[in-house]
């Protein structure tokens, strides 16, 4: 019986080691990672929940190299992942336990930044934050700002078509990228774009962002550089009425503004956040909204009048203008902390990503509020309120038994409340493996038919990435609920107002 | 205007999934306005103007949904009366034009570079594909990346990926005030001009050059587009909006003509391209208009070698534009795309469909 285990063993760390070895005709030995040890690292990605080992990890440090583990893969139909900087929230990067992790971090390099036609050219390994540096003495920067910005890559950031408290006025991933190159699973490299605005043909770039590596592997990027504001000014506004908070959003909108960051945080996350990073955000309000203008002085200063007068006659308590930039990078601080000062609530939290119609957001807080009682589980909100993202954060303890399954459900019902309000499952952290039972809810059966078929049109054999983003229809059969619309609404059942 | 609502979703798909059957080819067809750039397609008529109407308009959310045959005329109309607009300044090319032809054929106007692409605007469509199934991407929310982005994925490719039956877009609020100022200048200096100003914090909207002069339009709030104006130091020119309409609609002298007309897009600093013909510079510099009847190939290869491509846009004696070659393998993906889509290849062709090196 002994001999038998260790000749299973034996037979699949041969197949391993010679496979690592044919990596290893073209990728230095020590780029190749068949050790446990040394494929730790990459068992997760920001979603720690998820754990598994790749069977190979391969680190290529040049397109020739990313190509050679691509075309052995395709030859020997073995499935590749391709991964960043792993700060994903959706288990995007999580490994493929007979599959080829690709990590694309020694593609690090800014290769260009032009200042003239105001486009950087870089690798996926390149930091978000990186960019904007490199941007910075020609008065210029790249508008996206995940909050993770400080780690994660611009690879990932792609592949989620990542947002940030910006998005608003300045938009997603997908309208800052005007070129991609990418390698298709046989190792063909395809170049879309570059420093002009589109690009001839169907318009892959957009497909390409948010594809979460199931199309191909990127391996460079052209991306928008946009002027530097000369000002930027925030107001917080404190509200005793969660509603009364998002009236008045609805009304800055009205009143013809585009915020350059428009968030709004509940009483929990103030208290999260307060106790933490000392933001000066009072600890006895429902909600505050903090609005940023950017612009021209004159811009700014103009807005910042009307918006102070605005918020006041929609019923904030008080209106804060930072005094000076200090103050304002204060402000912000706060909400930029606010998911690891609720981390320190609670020994482990699960961060949502639904968006939804902003008139909902009333409805929708009161309908978390009942399960979080319902499930005897603390849910912090922290929204991106110009945009309609919210993150409800739930506070569990992953050492209670049965606490992360109830944490599951407690999400999942979330998550299907913004479904049924015409929103969607996630707004900036992808689908991953994490969300993608809910994507049976959102789509039909021929909306996920339709979706494979796109996948198959760049990925014949179903390579890239596999199990994750899309459900197979078998899966939504077994998760046992179906997203079934014949006609045009989906839910025609419910109220819509 | 009178708005109409009517929805003939289900009589669309029929008519699709019956042309499926048979494999027969349809033409997908709006007021005709842009018939000039997709050409005569041939095939049994799939009419989409009676499928027309504002779905939902939510001025406080930035959204707005409609039916692809409303007409362009009644969107915007519901846009200014609550001071709301398309960023993307769609071009008309005709009164008649509708969303859906506007979307498939993916025209921006000259606020593009500053405010972002048709394709930047689409949040969600609702779509038949080659099959004859209604199909929903993409929603009414801004942030969305549930599934692949299909919805932009419809914009600019001429109905051959699906019919449009209803498209949710981001709307923004007009700028309270808009000023053009213009100076008299050659291309090689406006080039340096436009892209400068792009570099610099000013609330520019537009950066054109024609007959030899530089015109740059400021939006914003009033003490803003003062301030910069100040900053420019020039009076702003009379009739200004309708010096970027007749840009936008091609009804500017330049562009009444026979002569072969091409649209270059090019890396916006680009010097001026040693071709022959006249030029007007739009999009402060990424986009370009030629007149000339230089050889395709030339065109092409000077504007590949630059970084960009080339499009007939509006050939000198027949219909249809002639898309810029594509490499073998990006060829290949494309018709991989259009089956995925349309397997009995019966909505509009397939446009894309030029190899780069073969004849």
């Amino acid at each position: 019986m002994a001999t038998v285990i260790t000749e299973k063993v034996t037979g699949a760390s041969l197949a391993r080691e010679r496979f690592a070895a044919l990596l290893s005709e073209k990728l230095p030995r020590t780029s190749v990672l068949t050790e446990k040890e040394d494929q730790r690292p990459y068992e997760c990605d920001g979603l720690s929940a998820y754990r598994k080992l790749p069977w190979i990890v391969a680190l290529p440090e040049d397109i020739e190299q990313a190509g050679h583990v691509l075309k052995l893969c395709a030859a020997h139909n073995i499935p590749v992942v391709a991964r960043g900087a792993g700060t994903g929230l959706s288990g995007g990067a999580l490994p493929h336990e007979a599959g080829v992790l690709l990590s694309l971090s020694k593609f690090n390099r800014i290769l260009e930044v032009d200042p003239v036609n105001r486009t950087a050219t870089v690798q996926p390994g390149v930091r978000n934050l990186a960019i904007s540096e490199a941007a910075a003495p020609h008065g210029l920067y790249y508008a996206p700002d995940p909050s993770s910005q400080l780690a994660c890559s611009i690879g990932g950031n792609v592949a989620e078509n990542s947002g940030g408290v910006h998005c608003l006025k300045y938009g997603l991933t997908v309208h800052n990228v005007t070129g991609i190159k990418f390698m298709t699973m046989d190792g063909e490299l395809i170049t879309l774009g570059g420093k002009a605005l589109d690009i001839p043909g169907y318009d892959l770039l957009a497909i390409m962002n948010g594809s979460e590596g199931m199309l191909g592997v990127m391996v460079e990027f052209t991306v928008k550089l946009l002027p530097k504001p000369e000002r930027a000014q925030v107001v917080l506004a404190v509200f005793d009425e969660i509603e009364k908070a998002g009236d008045a959003v609805a009304a800055i909108i009205a009143g013809g503004f585009v915020p350059a960051g428009l968030e709004m945080m509940d009483r929990l996350a103030i208290k999260a956040t307060e106790e933490y990073a000392k933001a000066g955000y009072p600890l006895d309000a429902e909600s505050i909204l903090l609005c940023e203008l950017d612009g021209t002085a004159e811009e700014v200063s103009e807005g910042i009048a009307q918006i102070r007068t605005l918020l006041l006659n929609e019923g904030a308590r008080e209106v804060r203008t930072a005094r000076d930039e200090a103050e304002r990078l204060r402000m912000w601080a706060g909400r930029k902390a606010a998911f690891p000062a609720v981390g320190r609530l609670s020994p482990d939290y699960y961060c949502m990503d639904g968006t939804i119609p902003r008139k909902h957001l009333g409805r929708v807080l009161t309908r978390i509020g009942e399960l979080s009682k319902e499930y005897g589980l603390a849910v912090a909100n922290v929204f991106h309120a110009g945009d309609g993202n919210l993150h409800p954060l739930i506070l569990y303890n992953a050492n209670n038994p049965g606490e992360l399954e109830k944490t599951e459900a407690l999400g999942s019902k979330i998550l299907e409340f913004c479904i049924d309000v015409g929103g969607t499952v996630t707004g900036e952290h992808g689908v991953g493996i994490e969300k993608i039972n809910q994507m049976c809810l959102q789509f039909t059966q021929g909306e996920i038919e339709q979706f494979h078929a796109l996948k198959a049109a760049f990925d014949p054999h179903g390579l890239l990435n596999p199990g994750k983003a899309v459900p197979t229809l078998s899966r939504c059969a077994e998760f046992g609920r179906m997203h079934v619309h014949a006609g045009k609404l989906a839910h025609s059942e419910l109220e819509r107002f | 205007m009178t708005a109409v609502s009517q929805d003939k979703s289900s009589e669309l798909a029929g008519a699709v999934k019956a042309a499926a059957g048979k494999h027969a080819q349809l033409t997908i067809t709006g007021s005709g306005s842009k018939r000039f750039y997709a050409g005569d397609i041939e095939g049994e008529t799939l009419d989409v103007t009676g499928h027309r109407g504002i779905v939902t308009y939510e001025p406080t959310e930035l959204i707005l949904t409609a039916r692809a045959g409303t007409p362009l005329a009644e969107l915007e109309a519901a846009l200014a009366e609550k001071g709301q607009m398309l960023a993307f300044e769609p071009p008309w090319f005709g009164d008649g034009a509708t969303l859906g032809g506007t979307i498939a054929c993916g025209f921006s106007g000259p606020r593009r570079p500053y405010a972002g692409a048709a394709r930047d605007f689409v949040l969600g469509t609702r779509i038949i594909n080659g099959k004859g199934e209604i199909l929903h991407f993409g929603g009414e929310v801004m942030k969305n990346v549930a599934g692949y982005d299909v919805s932009r994925l419809m914009v600019g490719a001429l109905g051959s990926l699906g019919v449009l039956l209803e498209v949710s877009l981001k709307v923004l609020p007009k700028p309270a005030r808009e000023v053009t100022l213009c100076f008299e200048m050659p291309a090689d200096k406006a080039i340096a001009i436009m892209n400068a100003l792009g570099a610099q914090p000013l609330p520019l909207s537009a950066a054109c050059h024609a007959d030899d002069t530089l015109y740059v339009r400021l939006s914003g709030t009033e003490l803003g587009v003062q301030a910069a104006r100040d900053k420019l130091g020039v009076k702003p020119m009379d009739k200004g909006d309708d010096f970027w309409r007749d840009i936008r609609e091609h009804r500017h002298t330049f562009f009444q003509d026979d002569a072969p007309l091409w649209r270059l897009s090019v890396p916006p600093a680009t010097p001026p391209i040693n071709l022959p013909g006249q030029w007007l510079l739009d999009w402060g510099g990424a986009q370009r208009w030629l007149k000339s009847v230089a050889p395709a190939w030339e065109i092409r290869q000077k504007a590949e070698s630059v970084g960009g491509h080339a499009t007939l846009f509006r050939p000198a004696k027949h219909f249809g534009a002639q898309f810029h070659p594509l490499p073998a393998k990006l060829a290949e993906l494309h018709q991989n795309l259009k089956r995925a889509f349309d397997p009995a290849g019966i909505l509009n062709h397939e446009p894309f469909h030029a190899v780069q090196g073969a004849a």
